[in-house]
């Protein structure tokens, strides 16, 4: 660990590779998609499944739908830096659609399907969209519903009619009709599109793709055609293996920075086959029908896989449950080995050869990924122990970091160099540095232009040409990126050491007895945490031992629980630097839940609510207490309301530590990345 | 928005006006060792209606299903079915007689069915299930159906086109290849529609399609039986005992009562109608 650890005021930069960013011949996605018409013709570029059979849709139609689109449009009225809403599952005709808009010199921004009307409304009207384009009955009636807050909106686009039958509003237009108009103004004038295509520039704005932002107005980022192809350039550039002949499945939302990465911008740089599911509930089956070559998705869809094979494996046999804890026992060693650097002995690859073929392949068929050369996992990191079991699979899992305002994509894992504690590293010409407070800067042609109508926002995000993330981290001495927590949640404790608590949290929470972890330390002269334990895996622990106990609040306090929970803290508190260890805790006595604003919907921390709910206890921890009394007033669902007072003990782990010297404090544990395992 | 532009055109709603009779029953009467299931009850259902027939529990509500499409035999009376129209889309030919036809018959002539009590294949899967509705419709021999081969691989391409229709239709994807017992029950409501209206039938006889189903199950099959109505036109009679369900959907009310119609007319009308309050509540309220 020779430069690991940067100290505050130190700014680490990685050297701009030498090369410029070479010039791409078509720099437009119009002006790419009439490029790839003529270079792959009658090859597929669409397959999307309808009435049970994957049907087709080649480059040149393509082409002709984007035409008419286009056209089409432009009889409706709309012109060069209007707004075009889209919003649905995904369908080809959202990407004829977007690329047809584009052509014009318009802006496709696409909505989550799962939008509240109120939300989409919002967001419609934000965007000053003219046209919306709504995939089914469910999407038109929540923009009919909002119509009125919707001043702007001048068409209502529908795909599918289904059950619209008697809607005879005057915005409403069918997709065909659109279509049709496009196609009567091609044949009046055939010179037309070709004509807009060859308006366009590579620096207008080609899309506006929402961001989750913690201000009251929305983020829109505006990304412009270089932007996504430089983006889509760079990525390739060290992912080399992508070709015309792969196959990709898209049934991730297509208003996500990641769709329009992959299926959007890269489908036009390569030439590869997207292909659309029947039905959302259908995607898995569908994807394992296409075996694509390449995936890109959320954590939360690996960790589904994971317990869904997991879950399956329970419920098999003796043998089967054998062999295939086995193969995945050789699988992760030889992982773990592959992942630290150490040479792997010639047994062990024998006995991965026997394991691939009896327990691997079989269970990659499954999930439909026996082709797959790369899965990227974007968004938020993945836990360590999920990185383990899908290359102990064979899976080539590999992490990727980004921002929607960088068009996607900035770091990802390089093949071999795979560490799951990082981000991976920068991609082609884009640098990374840090801020001195430890934020993550990044600059590459890929940077967005701004958010729409949103100054304040753009200003903090965007400086000097580089990229603000608001993420908290710092580079491994390979030049991979860590990546510790948000910069707004990072704690600083009474003496200046700057703590990231996602980190602690996630080791705690790795045990199966803790559920769910909160540090707080903000300005105190120490770090406590307060945890939840898991009811099953506690229950279950305190049944083996005889413990017996009537309730979560019963349970939570039992002094055994309490010693459990300890040597928890202890084990957690030994693989961390003195800074960052946990002075106490308390085990609460109940669940964080969504219903009391604790959590999030997706279980995420909801610090704000916490600490302002459990002020008193937090008070009482710094205070020195050992015993905190709360009162709590319980309403039941039957109207009865009920007082409680439970009791929680608050356990002092190890003496307050004596105040280092705020120099010397190191932004990250001693003990080098966070490794947490089991 | 510049002036002179097309209005934007919908798909063409082609539901039939409400004027042809598609069935008629006359004068029927059924009984089972003296006691009267049916007396002397007529109506008639015109193309593109959706007529309810609602009463209390052994009223002759679904025996009245059973005589349509011939399980029972009535002992007096008629039951009539229009002939298909000349060309799609024409109005339907005159009322023929099909009171003595067998079941499979009057099946092949257009009149599906559901049942009560779920009638399906539970071992076969949901695609199979449905594709058994168009056995009426299949023409190639069994032997060249098993070869997969020539006419009888054209013929189930064919089929399977038709299946997968009603498959979208009825939002079954998901399902497809299921086997059916394993199916939560409203699902399993929702294929035997689905291969009832595989047999492409002209008359769709629906008895109690929503029993037993949650409020959102019930919602969805309102809204197919809608579309049927709407779009495509099929003339259907209902029963059902959700009355919320059948004043919200239904043209027209049939009310029964021990075999006898009791009223007959619009939803509303029939809901106040003394002798439906009667029955339904007893003596006392209708006084």
């Amino acid at each position: 660990m020779t430069r690991a650890a940067p100290t505050p005021g130190a700014v680490l930069e990685r050297p701009a590779p030498a090369a410029a960013p070479a010039a791409l011949v078509p720099d437009t996605f119009p002006r790419r998609l009439v490029h790839n018409a003529a270079r792959f013709g009658d090859r597929v570029a669409f397959r999307e499944k309808a009435f049970g059979i994957w049907r087709e849709i080649t480059w040149r139609e393509y082409l002709e739908h984007a035409r008419a689109c286009a056209l089409g449009l432009r009889a409706l009225g709309l012109r060069r830096g209007d707004v075009v809403a889209l919003v649905g599952d995904n369908r080809p005709e959202l990407y004829y659609l977007a690329m047809g808009a584009q052509a014009l010199g318009a802006i496709s921004c696409g909505m989550y399907q799962d939008s509240l009307a109120e939300q989409l409304a919002e967001l419609i009207d934000f965007a000053e969209a003219r046209v919306v384009f709504c995939e089914d009955q469910e999407q038109a009636d929540k923009v009919l519903a909002m119509e009125a807050r919707l001043p702007r909106v001048e068409r209502i686009i529908v795909e599918d009619w289904r059950g619209m039958w008697r809607y005879r509003h005057p915005k409403l237009l069918a997709f065909t009709e659109l279509e049709r108009l496009g196609r009567e103004a091609a044949r009046a004038d055939p010179a037309a599109f070709d004509a807009l295509v060859a308006e366009g520039r590579a620096d207008d704005v080609a899309i506006f793709c929402l961001t989750s932002g913690t201000t009251t107005l929305p983020k829109l980022a505006m990304l412009s055609h270089r932007n996504l192809l430089s983006q889509g350039e760079n990525f390739l550039a060290v992912e080399p293996h992508i070709s015309p002949s792969d196959e990709f499945v898209s049934y991730l939302p297509f208003a996500w920075i990641g769709e329009q990465m992959i299926s959007y911008t890269l489908h036009q740089l390569v030439g590869f086959t997207v292909n659309f599911p029947e039905e959302p509930h259908t995607s898995q089956r569908d994807f394992r029908e296409i075996a694509p070559h390449f995936t890109f998705a959320p954590a939360r869809i690996y960790e589904g896989l994971h317990s869904m094979v997991t879950v399956r494996m329970l419920d098999a046999g003796w043998l089967r449950r054998t062999i295939y804890a086995w193969g995945m026992g050789v699988g992760s060693r030889l992982v773990d080995l592959e992942a630290a650097g150490r040479p792997v002995p010639w047994w062990l690859r024998l006995l991965r050869v026997a394991a691939y073929w009896l327990v691997h392949r079989p269970v990659l068929d499954k999930l439909g990924m026996t082709r797959m050369r790369a899965a990227w996992n974007g968004g938020a990191s993945l836990g360590p122990d999920y990185f383990r079991f899908f290359r102990a699979l064979g899976l080539n899992l590999k992490q990727i970091y980004g921002q929607t305002e960088i068009a996607g994509i900035s770091c990802v894992h390089r093949d071999g160099q795979v560490r799951f504690w990082t981000m991976g590293a920068p991609i082609a010409h884009t640098e990374v540095r840090l801020s001195e407070e430890g934020e993550i800067l990044s600059r590459s042609p890929s940077v967005f232009l701004g958010y729409f109508k949103n100054p304040e926002d753009t200003r903090r995000a965007l400086r000097d040409g580089w990229l603000h993330s608001g993420d908290y981290g710092t580079l491994d001495p390979s030049g991979d990126v860590i990546l510790f927590d948000r910069m707004g949640d990072v704690i600083v404790t009474a003496d200046g050491t700057r703590v990231a608590p996602r980190v602690i949290e996630d080791m705690l929470k790795f045990t199966p007895y803790i559920q769910q972890a909160m540090v707080v330390g903000d300005g105190r002269p120490y770090l406590a945490a307060i945890l939840n334990i898991d009811l099953g895996n506690v229950g279950k622990w305190a049944e083996d031992r005889g413990l017996a106990y009537t309730s979560y609040a019963d349970l939570s306090q039992r002094p055994e629980v309490l010693d459990l929970l300890e040597g928890l803290v202890r084990e957690t508190n030994a693989r961390l630097q003195p800074e960052w260890r946990l002075a106490a805790f308390v085990s609460l006595y109940k669940e964080f839940h969504p219903d009391d604003d604790e959590l999030t919907r997706t279980r995420k921390l909801r610090r704000r609510h916490i600490l302002a709910r459990y002020r008193d206890l937090v008070e009482a921890i710094y205070a020195g207490a050992d015993l905190f009394q709360t009162v709590v007033t319980v309403r039941y669902e039957d109207g009865r309301v009920a007082e409680l007072r439970p009791v929680m003990a608050i356990r002092r782990v190890e003496p307050p530590p004596v105040a280092a010297p705020p120099a010397a404090s190191p932004a990250a544990p001693s003990a080098g990345p966070p490794r947490p395992s089991p | 928005m510049p002036v002179g532009l097309p209005e934007p055109r919908q798909p063409a709603v082609t539901a039939a006006p409400l004027v042809e009779p598609v069935l008629a029953v006359e004068h029927l009467s059924l009984r089972f060792a003296g006691v009267a299931a049916i007396d002397d009850l007529s109506f008639v259902l015109h193309t593109g209606e959706l007529l309810g027939i609602i009463g209390p529990n052994g009223a002759g509500k679904t025996s009245v299903l059973n005589c349509i499409n011939g399980f029972y035999r009535p002992q007096t009376g008629r039951i009539l079915l229009a002939a298909p129209p000349a060309a799609p889309g024409a109005a339907p030919g005159p009322l023929e007689e099909i009171t003595r036809l067998a079941p499979h018959l009057r099946a092949r002539r257009g009149i599906a069915r559901t049942f009560q009590n779920i009638a399906l294949y539970p071992g076969m899967s949901v695609l199979a299930n449905i594709l058994s509705g168009r056995l009426a419709h299949m023409r190639a021999s069994l032997l060249a159906g098993g070869l997969h081969w020539g006419p009888g691989e054209r013929e189930l391409l064919a089929q399977r086109a038709r299946v997968e229709e009603i498959i979208d239709f009825l939002e079954l994807e998901e399902h497809r290849d299921h086997r059916v017992a394993d199916l939560p029950y409203g699902i399993q409501k929702k294929v035997e529609l689905g291969r009832a209206l595989a047999l492409e039938p002209r008359v769709l006889l629906l008895d109690e399609p929503m029993a037993g189903m949650s409020a959102d199950e019930k919602a969805d099959m309102a809204r197919y039986i809608l579309e049927l109505r709407e779009v495509r036109g099929l003339p259907m009679i209902l029963i059902e005992h959700d009355m919320g369900v059948v004043m919200d959907l239904c043209d027209r009310l049939i009310a029964m009562d021990y075999g006898r119609q009791i009223a007959e007319g619009l939803p509303a009308d029939v809901q106040h109608h003394p002798e439906v309050l009667r029955a339904y509540l007893g003596e006392a309220v209708a006084g």
